[in-house]
């Protein structure tokens, strides 16, 4: 067993959360997470962990701590607003086959 | 004098490059679509991922932990048997590949241990378990590495079973474990390939250096064979194991021993191309179940290699230990880098907070 206060330093480190962007002109998507000090250490990290093979091009790294998420409880409730409005959708309407460019 | 040899690129060499691995893919591409509603049990009824802030059973967690963790150490020790022939590796193509895959190992030791953490457990906690024998990982790893052509009989039969366990785990139940996996596939596609063409350039080689081939290949066949874990159909079934729980909670999608056999009939093949001889009298093609029969492994030696007593238990425990604590100063410092600049980043926001203040309000 490793010294107590080692233990202890690693388990101060913080969650981040990373993502990646794979090619210039696409967006930012998340893969996965690591424990690091700081945020330099944590994009150091991110680059060696999960971009090993090009799978990126641009890295942004994001303590979890600061990530507010939608609960899963209140899921229903809380997209319920979009649920009835399916005029927000362009198959809702009803208009001639023959126009063209609609 | 490696890697010249052209090997067929149209035979699949491993699962990850079969349709199984495309399915699995598609098949999580598919699980997006999530009913209303979903109890944990509706999840699993509709085949849908479960995400680490759903309701999920307490023993659902429990076995995920145990397995993730049992995985990411199997990952981590897995860097040792190979790891003690990088300085050996016989030219600087085949030792800079070693290291890469060395490295795979360690990346896939994380992200188990990131998938572990979102069930609620900490990454030193799982650590402390590995390192005082709380928790397991493979027995594949507590053979040793005596000679060059084990490093291509571990990626060609270790790697090979790996990837046949692993391939259906892409679609299991647990939505960071398998995404986790699906990384981790298409990785160990390359330790596999590099394994066989190890094995390959030795079977083209001189006559020692097929002997030396043909050696690994006897040494590693049988706890090959074993990494599929105990017979869990037929009458094994009744056995009391973990297979039905988890196949119920869609973890594990296939018995042991289906697995076992896929891994068999696709490595008898395979083995033939490379002008290798299984080391089992009893391996024979079976018309009428259409597989190929294999003889008994030997159980014994498995319960003792896992409980403890294998060739390198002890080393590969106290070697992990070693690593630890001699990275201790590494992370420490880290520490207190970051502890010293946040610090430093408080204090100069204060000043800049007293500067603004004392400028007159516009």
């Amino acid at each position: 067993m490793t010294e107590p206060g080692s233990v202890a330093a690693e388990r101060s480190w913080p969650l981040w959360e990373v993502f990646v962007r794979a090619r210039r002109g696409l967006s930012h998507v998340h893969v996965g997470s690591l424990h690091a000090p700081d945020a330099t250490m944590a994009l150091r990290n991110a680059r060696d962990v999960y971009t090993r093979r090009q799978e990126g091009v641009s890295i942004w790294v994001v303590e979890a701590a600061s990530i507010t998420a939608s609960s899963p409880a209140e899921k229903d409730s809380f997209f319920d607003p979009a649920a009835d409005k399916v005029y927000r959708h362009p198959t809702f309407y009803d208009v001639p086959e023959d126009v063209e460019y609609l | 004098m490696y890697g010249t040899e052209v090997i067929d690129p149209d035979v699949p060499l491993n699962a990850a490059e079969s349709a199984d691995y495309d399915a699995a893919l598609a098949g999580s591409a598919a699980a997006g679509e999530r009913p209303a509603h979903a109890s944990f049990d509706a999840l699993i009824e509709a085949d849908q991922r479960v995400e680490p802030r759903d309701d999920m059973p307490s023993a659902y967690r429990k076995t995920l932990i145990r397995q993730i963790a049992q995985h990411a150490h199997s990952e981590v020790i897995g860097m040792q048997p190979e790891g003690s022939w990088v300085t050996r590796a016989p030219s600087l193509r085949r030792k800079a590949i070693l290291i890469a895959k060395v490295q795979d190992e360690a990346g896939h030791g994380l992200y188990l241990y990131s998938a572990a953490e979102t069930l609620g457990i900490d990454r030193a906690e799982l650590l402390d378990m590995l390192h005082d024998g709380r928790q397991k990982y493979s027995s594949i790893f507590n053979y040793p590495t005596l000679t060059w052509a084990d490093c291509g009989a571990i990626g060609w039969l270790v790697d090979g079973a790996a990837i046949m366990n692993q391939v259906p785990l892409c679609r299991c139940s647990y939505g960071p474990y398998a995404r986790a996996m699906i990384r981790v596939c298409k990785e160990e596609s390359f330790h596999q390939r590099q394994g066989f063409e190890i094995l390959w350039n030795l079977m083209r080689g001189t006559d020692a250096q097929r002997a030396m081939a043909q050696d690994a290949a006897n040494r590693w066949w049988g706890p090959a064979l074993m990494m599929f874990g105990p017979h869990d159909t037929g009458d094994a079934a009744q056995g009391g194991g973990h297979t039905e729980q988890s196949m119920a909670w869609g973890i594990k999608r296939f018995s042991n021993d289906d697995l076992r056999q896929r891994f068999v009939d696709m490595m008898v093949l395979q083995a033939d191309r490379l002008g290798l001889t299984l080391p089992d009298p009893d391996l024979r093609w079976n018309e009428e179940r259409g597989h190929w029969d294999f003889g008994a492994i030997d159980w014994d030696e498995f319960r003792r290699v896992l409980k403890g007593d294998g060739p390198c238990n002890a080393e590969r425990i106290s070697h992990r230990r070693r690593a630890h604590d001699e990275g201790a100063w590494v992370r420490e410092a880290a520490t207190a880098y970051a502890a010293k600049q946040a610090a430093r980043a408080t204090s100069a926001t204060r000043s800049t907070d007293r500067l603004h203040a004392a400028e007159p309000a516009a």
